[in-house]
């Protein structure tokens, strides 16, 4: 485990990485209180907890860098740069949301920031991101992609191909697992056997890290190091991260029976990123409070204008199909 | 287009389509298993059989072999179409679709709609089918039914060389995600000439390939053979059949449908699949819904049965329909008094 040192960040960098996180988590926080009022609609996954891997990554990613997400992919998509006021707007599912309302929660994309979008099928990210991994290798662009997927996702046989594609073809591509110790209601005891991920990638060639993914730093260093072997022309790599999620899998559904005792309260005292995060950074009390401000206004900001937009026209529905047909 | 005298395999014609587009545009990317037929044994490359043969002499910065991933290869097509390169797939066996379906049902047909239009799929899944090389039941589907069920895919399976060409060309061109249907028994089989030249054939339109006043008769690809052949025998006794070949399957060309249905008032749809929710059972419905005032009799297909298809040669030529099969349903289209007239 990487020891937990702000390392060679710049004031700037640190208060933008601070500022990304505390986005995501009030951003998180608050469509959590929305959803219980029963005005949002369709299926919402909560990145709570696990803010530092997506900005730890996503920190060490340049604008042209590419990320294919998760269906647990708002927090994935704020640190990539996503405008919050479209994401929450196609939470609603109103017009001028990131997808116009017609992807929701699990298909935000915006494909001019990278972001090529949250995905309904665990694992769907994995071949995408070899997709624009193979442009990147095949146009000579300098641009590397990640892969986020699932401590679930990992089992899928796309993620297995994935891997052995991006080692034969050599693609400049970064596989991030996110181990939140769930997937769904099923423990990775039981469905990783409490085995590493990163194991099956060394079976494939491929450099591999187990890191805290509640430790910024350690997200981002391993993150710089991979994301330099990609664009250096060195091959992939995987990084998984280990971050335990603050909610359920899924809002209005899971009741976290499957959770121990105590283990979510543990989580936000003990390994909450944000907390680890302050500690460590050496940023002032006043620069932080003076992030935390700002973000709350800016979330307040997004929900009072995702609620106010208009629904979208219902041509909409017949648009978009093909570009022509 | 200039005819030329040259004469070209079905797998030639498909082979010169994809050098020309390489050509034209460095951001076509061709890839599948054995597309180069790379490393073997020997060390040496370029031992592909199919349509891909000798490209990488030309193209080697352009096409590649893949591992037998085809989740991961055809879910990385979407990715790359997406992000500016034009790839054409190598499914081989459409049969093998099952084991990236979700590839295609879920990333490639619908990215642009879930992203509101923000996203485009230039890509091609070029796929082999159908009935007649005795390969058994997970070599020899014709799946394309499933592929025309999903709204964002385009679906297209010729039937000649020269179609082959400027269909896989104009495949490549379009910015939708196209699935390419090539009939296995057609690569050897199918030769005609074909124009040296880089050109199109607009994906949509249906063909007339035989006019005729008595009977309509659509058939999808090797089936446009056998309905030309069925077409002869009908003519020796008097009636003429008009034989559509659709050429593409999503979108599909209903108006030169329409427009030979009423001056025939009869039609028979031949499709080398399975009947239940067919192409064949799609085109008999969507006219009957929208032309029944123009039909003299009920619309016949002729399909293969709803079973697997089946290895022993006498077996898997059973399975499929032929000529005289379609000659019959033919028949049970017109009166008694025009069949007894012309036996």
């Amino acid at each position: 485990m990487a020891t937990e040192s702000a390392g060679p960040l710049g004031r700037e960098e640190l208060i933008e990485a601070y500022r990304v996180m505390r986005t995501i988590r009030a951003f998180e926080e608050r469509v959590h209180t929305e959803f219980g009022t029963g005005e949002l609609p369709g299926a919402v996954h909560l990145y709570a907890g696990q803010e530092a891997v997506a900005a730890g990554v996503c920190g060490a990613l340049t604008e042209g860098d590419y990320i294919a997400s998760t269906h647990r992919g708002h927090g994935h998509a704020i640190a990539k740069g996503c405008d919050i006021n479209a994401m929450m707007r196609e939470l609603y599912g109103k017009a001028g949301g990131s997808c116009n309302g017609k992807g929701g929660s699990m298909h935000i994309a915006d494909f001019e920031r990278g972001m090529l979008g949250a995905n309904g099928v665990a694992a769907g990210g994995a071949p995408l991101a070899c997709g624009s991994a193979l442009t990147a290798k095949v146009l000579e662009r300098p641009h590397v992609s990640v892969a986020f997927v699932g401590d679930g996702a990992a089992n899928q046989g796309s993620f297995a191909e994935s891997l052995n594609l991006a080692t034969v073809w050599q693609l400049p591509v970064v596989f991030v697992v996110e181990d939140n110790g769930y997937a769904q209601a099923t423990g990775t005891r039981y469905h990783l056997r409490g085995l590493d991920v990163a194991r099956r990638a060394e079976a494939y060639g491929m450099p591999a890290v187990v890191v805290d993914g509640t430790d910024y730093f350690a997200v981002r260093a391993a993150a710089d190091e991979a994301v330099k072997r990609a664009r250096d022309g060195g091959g992939p790599s995987l990084i998984e991260c280990q971050a335990g999620r603050f909610f359920g899998h899924m809002e209005g559904f899971d009741q976290q029976g499957y959770r121990g005792e105590g283990e979510v309260e543990r989580l936000r005292a003990d390994a909450d990123c944000l907390v680890r995060f302050a500690a460590a950074s050496a940023l002032s009390t006043e620069q932080l409070a003076e992030v935390d401000v700002t973000v709350d206004a800016a979330v307040e900001v997004a929900v009072a204008d995702a609620k106010a937009a208009p629904v979208p026209e219902l041509s909409e529905l017949l648009t978009d199909v093909y570009v022509s047909y | 287009m200039t005819q030329s005298p040259r004469v070209l395999s079905y797998l030639d014609a498909l082979n010169e389509a994809l050098a020309l587009e390489m050509a034209a545009d460095p951001s076509v990317v061709v890839f599948g298993e054995d597309n180069v037929g790379g490393h073997g044994c020997d060390g040496t490359m370029g031992h592909a059989w199919g349509p891909t043969r000798g490209l990488h002499n030309q193209f080697p910065k352009q096409i590649f072999d893949a591992p037998i991933t085809e989740a991961a290869f055809v879910g990385a097509a979407v990715g790359a179409a997406a992000t500016g390169l034009r790839p054409v797939a190598d499914l081989l066996f459409v049969d093998f679709a099952g084991v990236c379906f979700d590839q295609i049902l879920n990333q490639a047909a619908k990215l642009r709609y879930m992203v509101g239009g923000k996203a485009k799929v230039p890509m091609v899944l070029r796929a082999m089918w159908g009935t007649g090389m005795r390969r058994g039941a997970q070599h020899s589907q014709a799946l394309y039914s499933l592929f025309t069920h999903i709204p964002g895919l385009k679906v297209v399976a010729p039937s000649n060389p020269v179609d082959a060409k400027g269909l896989l060309a104009s495949a490549i061109q379009d910015d939708d995600p196209v699935i390419f249907f090539e009939h296995k028994l057609l690569y050897f089989g199918s030769r005609g000439v074909v124009p040296e030249e880089r050109y199109t054939i607009p994906i949509g339109e249906a063909k007339v390939v035989r006019e005729g006043g008595d009977v309509t008769i659509v058939a999808v690809g090797r089936m446009v053979n056998e309905a030309l052949g069925a077409a002869e025998k009908l003519a020796a006794e008097g009636i003429q059949a008009e034989v559509i070949d659709p050429r593409t399957l999503s979108p599909f060309d209903f108006d030169t449908v329409y427009a030979s249905v009423e001056k025939t008032s009869r039609l028979v749809v031949v499709d080398e699949s399975s009947p239940r929710c067919s192409i064949a059972t799609d085109i008999a419905g969507t006219v009957a819904e929208n032309r029944f005032a123009s039909l003299s009799a009920a619309v016949r297909t002729v399909t293969g049965p709803h079973a697997p298809v089946p290895f022993s040669p006498v077996l898997e030529d059973a399975f499929a329909p032929n000529a005289d099969k379609i000659v019959d349903a033919v028949r049970s289209t017109l009166p008694s008094s025009v069949i007894s007239k012309a036996s």
